[in-house]
C-alpha cells in the first residue's frame, strides 16, 4: 500500500464550492435551483468533496483509467431487418405530439 | 427478528414450482395467499408503487390450465414476483419512484421481465425504490418510505427496499431489484432475506432504466439461497439487446448447492474499511467459524484499495447518471413543464420533476465531468478504480472467494439519516468496490443482532465466480439451520 502513497499526506480539504460554480452548474445541468436549494447544495457538495480528498494521498499518474468493467468490444449482428417498436406506441408517451412528431417549444427566434 | 424457517416453508420458489407443476397447489391458490397478506400488511409497509392484481389472477389462470393440459408451464411456474419499480413492464406504469416518470407506460419489457414471464412466473407488483435508485434506505421515493417488515419504525434499506420488503413481507415468494452500489445486497441484509447481485453483464439490462450503466446489475431477492439459485438460472445468460451481456448461457447453479465448501479458501480483507457495528463484524467472524468447520480454508488477504471504493464510486455513479438522466427533458416521455423555449423547458421539466437526492447527484457528476475538474475528479476515480480491481485480482489468486459484512448495520430508524447525505452514502461501504471491479456479491441472512434485527453477511467471488459463491452461501445457510 505504502508504495502508492504520494509525499503529499497532508491534503488540505477541497475548496468549498461557491453559490456562483453551483449556479454555474445548474445551469449546465438544465435545472432551476432556487436560492435555498442553491446554497444547501453548495454547503453538501463542498462536505462530499473534502471527503473524497482522501484519493488525493494517492499516487495515481501511472494508472490506467477504467471505465467499465470489461475491455470494450464491437458487437455486431447480421444486417437483417428486425421488428422495432410501434411509432403509434412510442409517440403515445409523449406530452406533445403533431403530425405523427414530437413537438417541442420554439428552439430559435425568441427573445428574452 | 428473523423470519423463522417454518414460516419461509411452502413459500419458497422451489416449493412453490413443485407443487404447481405436480398440481397438488395451484397457482391461483399460491397467488391468493400471497394477495391476503398484501391486503394484511400492505397499508403499513408500502413495498408496491402498483400492485397487479387482476393481470396476475388471469396469468395464474393460465398457468393452471397449462399444467391441466399437460402443457409445459416453465421452471418458475405460478411463483408470484415482485419488480422493482426501474424495470421496464409493457403497458404498465413504470415509475422510478420519480415524478418526472408519473404514469409512463414503457412499450416493451425489460429482457429479465420477458425471461420471468415465459418461465410461468407471475408479476404482482412493481416496487418501491429509493428515487432512480439513488439512495440507501427507500426514503427518497416521490411515493413515500417503505417500511421494514421486521420493525416498521425502521427502513427496510435501499434502493431496491420495496422489493426486499416484500419477499420478507409474503407478498411475493421472490423479488428483483437492482445493484449500483450495494442496493440489493444492502435491502436483503436489513431484511433478512437473500439477495445477489450477479457479475457485470450476466443478466441482461435491456429495459432496466439506465442509474449508472458501468455499474448497475439486475439481480434477484429470496426466501432461500436455493430459491436464488433457481432464480438466477433462469434471467442470467446472453441477450444480444444488451452490448455488455456477456455471451454466455447462465450458470448451473441449483446442482453445486451441496457440494460443500471443502478445500475451498475464503479470504478475510485484513484491511478492511472500519465503521461496520459490533454486532455485524461478530456476526462475520461466525460466519468464518462456520465455513472453516465446513472444511474451508480461511485466509488472511489484503484488498488496499477497498478503502478508497466510497470515493472512486460517489464521483463515477453520479457521472454516469447525470448523462443518462439528461434523456428526461420533456419531449419523448414523461412530464413536461410548458415553458416559452426548449431550454426554459428542459429546466423547469427536470427541475419539477426530479427529486432532492436525484438533483443533488446529477450536480455532483455534472461538476465532476466539467472542463477543469474533469482530471481532478472523474478521470481520478476512474485511476481509484482500476486499483481496486487490481487489488481484487491479487486477492483472487489466493483465495476463491472473500467475506464481508453486507452493511455496516442493521436496519436504523426512519429519518435517522435523512438529512445527512453522506452518512447514507456509508451504507455502501462493503458493497460498492465489487459493483466497480464487475464482480458478483451476495448477502445471506446470518443471524441477528442485538435488538433482533436481521444481519447479513457478504460473499463475494471474483468475475462469473457464482458457483463457488453460491456453495459458500449455501454451507452458511446451512450452518444457520444447525444452528
Amino acid at each position: 500500500m505504502a508504495h502508492r502513497l504520494s509525499a503529499v499526506t497532508d491534503a488540505s480539504p477541497a475548496a468549498p464550492l461557491s453559490v456562483d460554480v453551483i449556479a454555474k452548474v445548474a445551469r449546465l445541468a438544465r435545472l432551476d435551483l432556487d436560492d435555498d436549494e442553491t446554497s444547501r447544495f453548495a454547503a453538501q457538495l463542498s462536505d462530499m468533496l473534502a471527503h473524497f480528498a482522501d484519493i488525493d494521498a494517492l499516487a495515481l499518474d501511472d494508472v490506467e483509467p477504467m471505465s467499465q468493467p470489461y475491455a470494450l468490444r464491437n458487437v455486431l449482428r447480421e444486417d437483417v431487418v428486425e421488428a422495432g417498436l410501434d411509432r403509434d406506441d412510442v409517440l403515445a408517451a409523449a406530452p406533445a405530439v403533431e403530425d405523427h412528431r414530437f413537438k417541442v417549444p420554439p428552439i430559435l427566434g425568441i427573445e428574452p | 427478528m428473523s423470519e423463522p424457517r417454518e414460516l419461509a416453508a411452502g413459500r419458497t420458489v422451489l416449493d412453490i414450482v413443485e407443487g404447481v407443476r405436480a398440481g397438488t397447489r395451484s397457482a391461483v391458490s399460491v397467488l391468493e395467499e400471497h394477495l391476503g397478506r398484501i391486503d394484511e400488511r400492505e397499508g403499513e409497509i408500502h413495498a408496491f408503487n402498483l400492485v397487479l392484481a387482476d393481470e396476475a389472477r388471469i396469468r395464474a389462470a393460465e398457468i393452471d390450465a397449462a399444467v391441466a393440459a399437460g402443457d409445459e408451464p416453465g421452471p418458475l411456474a405460478g411463483v408470484p414476483v415482485a419488480l422493482k419499480d426501474n424495470m421496464c413492464t409493457k403497458g404498465v406504469p413504470t415509475t422510478c419512484s420519480s415524478r418526472i416518470l408519473e404514469g409512463w407506460r414503457p412499450p416493451y419489457d425489460a429482457t429479465v421481465v420477458q425471461r420471468l414471464r415465459d418461465a410461468g412466473a407471475i408479476v404482482v407488483g412493481k416496487t418501491n425504490l429509493d428515487e432512480f435508485a439513488m439512495g440507501s434506505s427507500t426514503e427518497n421515493s416521490a411515493f413515500g418510505v417503505t417500511r421494514n417488515p421486521h420493525d416498521v419504525t425502521r427502513v427496510p434499506g435501499g434502493s431496491s427496499g420495496g422489493s426486499a420488503a416484500a419477499v420478507a413481507a409474503g407478498f411475493a415468494a421472490a423479488g428483483f431489484g437492482s445493484d449500483t452500489g450495494g442496493s440489493i445486497r444492502q435491502p436483503a441484509a436489513l431484511c433478512g432475506v437473500v439477495g445477489v447481485k450477479p457479475t457485470y453483464g450476466a443478466v441482461s439490462r435491456l429495459g432496466l432504466i439506465a442509474f449508472a450503466s458501468s455499474l448497475d446489475q439486475i439481480g434477484p431477492f429470496a426466501h432461500t439461497v436455493a430459491d436464488a439459485a433457481a432464480l438466477m438460472e433462469v434471467i442470467c445468460g446472453h441477450d444480444p439487446g444488451d452490448s455488455t451481456s456477456i455471451p454466455q448461457p447462465a450458470p448451473e447453479l441449483q446442482s453445486v448447492l451441496d457440494t460443500g465448501v471443502e478445500g475451498l479458501r475464503i479470504g478475510r480483507v485484513t484491511d478492511l474499511p472500519g465503521g461496520a457495528d459490533e454486532e455485524v463484524t461478530t456476526r462475520v467472524e461466525a460466519a468464518f467459524a462456520a465455513l472453516e468447520s465446513a472444511g474451508a480454508k480461511i485466509v488472511d488477504v489484503e484488498v488496499p484499495a477497498f478503502t478508497y471504493g466510497l470515493t472512486a464510486y460517489y464521483l463515477i455513479a453520479p457521472a454516469e447518471a447525470s448523462s443518462n438522466l439528461a434523456r428526461y427533458d420533456g419531449v419523448r416521455y414523461g412530464l413536461r413543464v410548458d415553458a416559452t423555449d426548449t431550454n426554459a423547458m428542459y429546466a423547469a421539466t427536470r427541475s419539477a420533476g426530479f427529486g432532492d437526492e436525484v438533483k443533488r447527484r446529477i450536480m455532483l457528476g455534472t461538476y465532476a465531468l466539467s472542463a477543469g475538474y474533469y482530471d481532478a475528479y472523474y478521470g481520478k476515480a476512474l485511476k481509484v478504480r482500476r486499483l481496486i480491481s487490481d487489488d481484487f485480482a491479487r486477492a483472487y489468486e489466493h483465495v476463491d472467494g472473500l467475506l464481508a459484512p453486507s452493511s455496516p448495520t442493521v436496519a436504523f430508524p426512519i429519518g435517522e439519516r435523512a438529512d445527512n447525505p453522506f452518512a447514507m452514502y456509508l451504507c455502501d461501504t462493503y458493497t460498492i468496490p465489487s459493483n466497480l471491479s464487475g464482480h458478483p456479491g451476495m448477502s445471506v441472512p446470518f443471524g441477528t443482532g442485538e435488538g433482533g434485527l436481521p444481519i447479513g453477511v457478504q460473499v463475494l467471488a471474483p468475475a462469473l465466480g457464482e458457483p463457488v459463491m453460491f456453495r459458500v452461501a449455501a454451507e452458511l445457510e446451512r450452518a444457520m439451520e444447525a444452528s
